[in-house]
């Protein structure tokens, strides 16, 4: 089973998954929007996101607009890349057991 | 020998299981992708709508200036003046019915109407719109009327096709055919009235038919 190998750990969830696929096809989202689009806990977020940092996939920019604090998320090259990969492998693996 | 069929069965099963969660996660990355990336609460009934204010304003700009001007239009006199009226009351009512009706089909679909992806919509469509706006009102101020009506479909059209990578993608075509008329309308100042009814009346009522069909009717 080489298909296998090709998925990606990391990706194995459904949050790092919705977090990689908002940030491809985006420049950068911030904490709120991401907290939005995934309903999901501020918590679980953050937890989610630093794993994907943490693999070199994101990085993330901390800053202010104005006073407030603003945390923003961007794929790496690294990242967009091993997304790619994962997607070819998940068609591959519907397609041979279709 | 039984153990042996067992896992094997077991294996396929889950094998099976998988690939329907890997299906999943593909169909949840596209909506993802999208929603975070588009706008695409448009409603196409306001389409339709705006198609009918133009239609019914231009009836009310052609009654003006053949009954009141005798088919000419000075242009510093009140009849130009009540026309450019009519023109801006288009555009708002227009405006106010996109507005009521997107925001009903954004909580429809459960979506929020002012978010990053509405945001870059406007500034998007605003850009080129704005700038074509100022630009007629500059030549119109320097007494250059013949070509304000084929700029304003021209301007529109680049409006539509520059919003159409934060919205739904169709209405690209609707700003291409936009685009086509002002040019037309450029060549050939004299249809210049009609060409106005066709892109902006007939174009946005068989357009806002078609994306109603298509996408709101779910």
């Amino acid at each position: 089973m080489s298909l296998i190998n090709n998925i990606n750990k990391v990706f194995d969830h459904r949050v790092r998954l919705g977090i990689m696929s908002i940030l491809m096809v985006n420049e950068y989202a911030d904490f709120n929007t991401l907290k939005e689009l995934l309903d999901v806990t501020d918590g679980n977020l953050a937890s989610h996101t630093k794993a994907l940092e943490k693999a070199e996939y994101i990085i993330i920019e901390k800053q202010f607009i104005g006073k407030k604090p603003n945390t923003r998320y961007i794929a790496t090259k690294l990242g967009r890349l091993a997304f790619q990969k994962h997607i070819d492998a998940l068609e591959q693996l519907i397609k041979n057991t279709e | 020998m039984k153990i042996k069929i067992f896992s094997f069965t077991l294996y396929f099963k889950v094998l099976y299981m998988k690939s329907k969660d890997y299906l999943k996660d593909i169909s949840e990355i596209k909506d993802l992708m999208n929603k975070s990336s588009r706008f695409i609460s448009l409603s196409g009934l306001s389409g339709v709508l705006a198609g009918i204010y133009a239609i019914i304003g231009a009836t009310i700009a052609y009654f003006l200036v053949n009954n009141y001007s005798y088919g000419t239009l000075l242009l510093d006199g009140q009849i130009f003046r009540w026309v450019l009226l009519d023109l801006i009351l288009i555009a708002l009512f227009s405006i106010i019915t996109a507005i009521i009706l997107t925001t009903r089909k954004a909580k429809k679909n459960n979506a929020k109407i002012w978010d990053t992806s509405s945001k870059r919509l406007i500034v998007n469509f605003l850009i080129p719109l704005v700038t074509g706006g100022l630009y007629i009102l500059i030549i119109l101020g320097q007494q250059k009327y013949g070509q304000a009506g084929a700029l304003m479909l021209i301007f529109y059209g680049l409006s539509l096709v520059n919003a159409s990578k934060y919205s739904i993608g169709d209405i690209r075509y609707l700003g291409y055919i936009e685009i086509i008329l002002g040019l037309v309308c450029a060549l050939f100042p004299g249809y210049g009235f009609w060409l106005w009814v066709l892109g902006f009346g007939i174009m946005h009522i068989i357009y806002g038919t078609w994306m109603h069909f298509k996408y709101d009717r779910t």
